[in-house]
């Protein structure tokens, strides 16, 4: 007798879409199972959750997840992302994008979303480079190594620290896990889920196809542990230290976490109950 | 940590001064054109399926082969904003890019062209999503047709090199003084190999002496300081529009000069603004562009074996419009047919709409045939257009 195994995180993806495009020892299927653990352990309504995206490999994420979702172009996911949730206030919008999409060619929208505390959740999937494209450096691109567009070693762009830039901006959750801590990971988009405003989990990644390749990391398994090696857990960690230097040691956790500041859209209610009281007010004159 | 990736990319290098033939793609071609054209500041970002061009120029640039700066910025509009301010400091600057990338960048494009900065720019051409599609599609530059950027549209991988380095000619004129961009479609030319000549690089330089700005920011030469890009009355701009569009009419001088030289020194000729292909005593037209205009010339000699009199007209220089070029050709003629990678939705083909407004304004009564074939890019197939000649001939 054949008995078909399901997978179980099956009734989140799309199968028909499968196989998908990414490169085997690519984090993204990880931080997809964190993604749907997480929903199915909160139980939250598959209808209220919306995906959206931007570019770049972690851009296809939103076709493949079975919920509604938006692929939108090149660093736009965080606007659209606002229009929506501004448009349906009940809905759990979570962007997930990568290093390239969110910090580069969108970076400006990243810092006014959290400047404005839009309530949504950003997945920030750092991997160093733009993969897609075949691995140019990239604004997280740590100094020295080598990408198709900085051959000989990165010397001219200094990364974005991406967990101080989300703080300093504004976001009232920051954290960072790797795709090799899935359960603080999973744990932690529980968290963010509970929470409302701009919130933000960067996820270092692995991609050993483009990055690693070229940084003496072809293995997918060398990639991990490279990332178990030097990612080290801190409790409260300040975000200023949370740079990244190839090679070296970096921290991960829960950096930022601030409950009660008021969001994009709580403002804009508030705004509106102003302005009509100073409408009464003129009425009565 | 040792690093185990040796980039060594499976080419010759450029090693004497001796031409040579190598197997080249698009993108390695256009890198070559704007090696070979000696340009100074280079900014681009990467998007598929450009980003080759870039990374080629970035590693010449690193390994001291090629001496240019090289911005990697963090989006196209900064790409386009960055050679626009090297242009205007009177460097002589090169970026490419695609689809999503040329929509993203428009505003700068606009502004270049009006700025008359003399920018040469690759477009690889690529559908403008969504849905989200990679391939081939003229959507991308011809949006910008109204913008004052000379455009060219190469149909083979020596065209993309030659093109660019013609490019910086006709763009310097000081008659003319516009910006170009030179047209390759994605994958048909951007990933496929050709055998490419790679010139001479004295010869190269012959053709196309030191970039030598009538105008730039911080010209010494200049006591009064200048102001560029300021708000200007209606009636002040009006003024400027007319000599961009006097510029852009006094190109075809300049590009008929500059293909003439060219064929002088190199030997290669692609047609200036336009190419026939048997088109004496034709009585059906194929007109096309880019790399469909090839594929219309063999079927032209297909059908003409078989004794149908058929000919084909590609339109190299989309920008300034060769109009009179192309009534000369066409006024006796008792068809023609537009093959084109993109349509003007709700209405034609562009170029179709094109060649109806010339024919018109010459009084040629000919019927024009709009076929828009390879949406997205799907492929091009001889027989598609033998179909369409043989239903209309």
């Amino acid at each position: 007798m054949i008995t078909a195994l399901v997978h179980p995180i099956e009734k989140f993806v799309r199968s028909e879409r499968l196989p998908h495009i990414w490169c085997s020892g690519c984090g993204m299927g990880m931080i997809f199972n964190a993604f749907a653990k997480a929903i199915e352990e909160l139980n939250i309504d598959p209808k209220k959750v919306v995906i959206v995206s931007g570019i770049g490999c972690s851009g296809r994420a939103s076709g493949y997840w079975a919920y509604d979702g938006f692929h939108t172009t090149h660093g736009r996911p965080i606007p659209f992302a606002m229009g929506l949730k501004l448009a349906r206030p009940d809905l759990h919008v979570v962007v997930i994008s990568g290093d390239g999409d969110l910090l580069a060619i969108g970076g400006n929208h990243f810092i006014h979303a959290a400047r404005r505390n839009v309530d949504i959740l950003v997945i920030l999937v750092n991997n160093f480079n733009y993969g897609m494209t075949g691995g140019q450096v990239g604004p997280t691109t740590p100094e020295g190594v080598r990408t198709t567009t900085t051959p000989y070693g990165n010397y001219t762009e200094p990364p974005f620290n991406a967990v101080w830039l989300a703080a300093a901006s504004g976001a009232v959750y920051v954290a960072r896990w790797t795709v090799y801590h899935l359960r603080n990971l999973t744990e932690s988009i529980k968290t963010a889920f509970q929470m409302k405003g701009f919130r933000v989990i960067e996820v270092i990644s692995t991609c050993p196809t483009d990055f690693g390749r070229r940084n003496a990391l072809p293995d997918p398994l060398d990639n991990l542990r490279y990332l178990k090696e030097n990612a080290v857990y801190v409790k409260n960690p300040d975000p200023r230290e949370a740079d990244i230097v190839w090679g070296k040691k970096f921290i991960i956790g829960e950096f930022v976490k601030i409950e009660g500041k008021e969001s994009f859209d709580d403002r804009i209610r508030r705004l509106i109950e102003i302005a009509q009281k100073e409408l009464r007010r003129s009425d009565l004159q | 940590m040792i690093n185990s990736y040796n980039f060594r990319f499976s080419e010759v290098y450029w090693c004497s001064n001796v031409p040579r033939t190598i197997a080249l793609t698009g993108n390695e071609a256009a890198a070559w054109g704007a090696r070979l054209s000696r340009v100074e500041v280079i900014a681009a970002y990467p998007i598929t399926p450009q980003t080759q061009i870039v990374e080629k120029l970035s590693e010449w640039i690193e390994k001291g082969e090629f001496n240019a700066e090289f911005i990697r910025v963090e989006s196209e509009h900064s790409a386009m904003a960055a050679v626009a301010g090297a242009s205007a400091a009177g460097a002589r600057t090169f970026t490419a890019t695609s689809s999503h990338g040329f929509a993203y960048m428009y505003e700068m494009i606009a502004w270049v062209a009006g700025a008359r900065l003399p920018v040469v720019m690759g477009v690889v051409n690529r559908f403008i999503g969504p849905p989200w599609n990679i391939w081939a599609d003229w959507m991308d530059a011809l949006s910008a047709r109204d913008l004052g950027w000379i455009q060219i549209w190469a149909s083979n991988n020596q065209e993309v090199l030659d093109s660019i380095i013609q490019a910086y000619k006709i763009a310097e004129n000081k008659h003319v003084l516009l910006p170009v961009m030179v047209s390759l479609e994605g994958f048909v030319l951007s990933h496929t190999s050709e055998p490419v000549q790679i010139h001479d690089q004295e010869l190269v330089d012959q053709f196309l002496p030191e970039y030598n700005p009538p105008h730039y920011v911080l010209n010494p030469e200049v006591s009064k300081p200048f102001a560029f890009g300021n708000i200007l009355w209606p009636w002040d701009t009006v003024h400027l529009r007319w000599d961009m569009h006097k510029a852009m009419l006094n190109a075809k001088d300049t590009i008929k000069k500059t293909v003439k030289e060219y064929e002088e020194l190199f030997g290669i000729n692609h047609g200036d603004l336009i190419k026939e292909y048997e088109t004496d005593g034709a009585e059906v037209v194929i007109v096309s562009m880019a790399s469909i205009a090839e594929t219309a010339e063999n079927v032209a000699a297909e059908l003409r074996k078989e004794g149908k009199r058929v000919g084909s007209l590609k339109v190299r220089f989309f920008r300034p419009f060769p109009s009179k070029e192309i009534v000369d050709v066409l006024k006796d003629k008792n068809k023609v047919i537009v093959v084109e990678r993109d349509l003007s939705i709700g209405h034609d083909g562009i170029l179709a709409m094109e060649l109806r407004s010339v024919l018109h304004r010459y009084n040629t009564e000919i019927p024009v045939y709009s076929v828009s074939l390879g949406l997205g890019g799907d492929e091009i197939l001889p027989e598609q257009i033998k179909k369409v000649v043989n239903k209309v001939i």
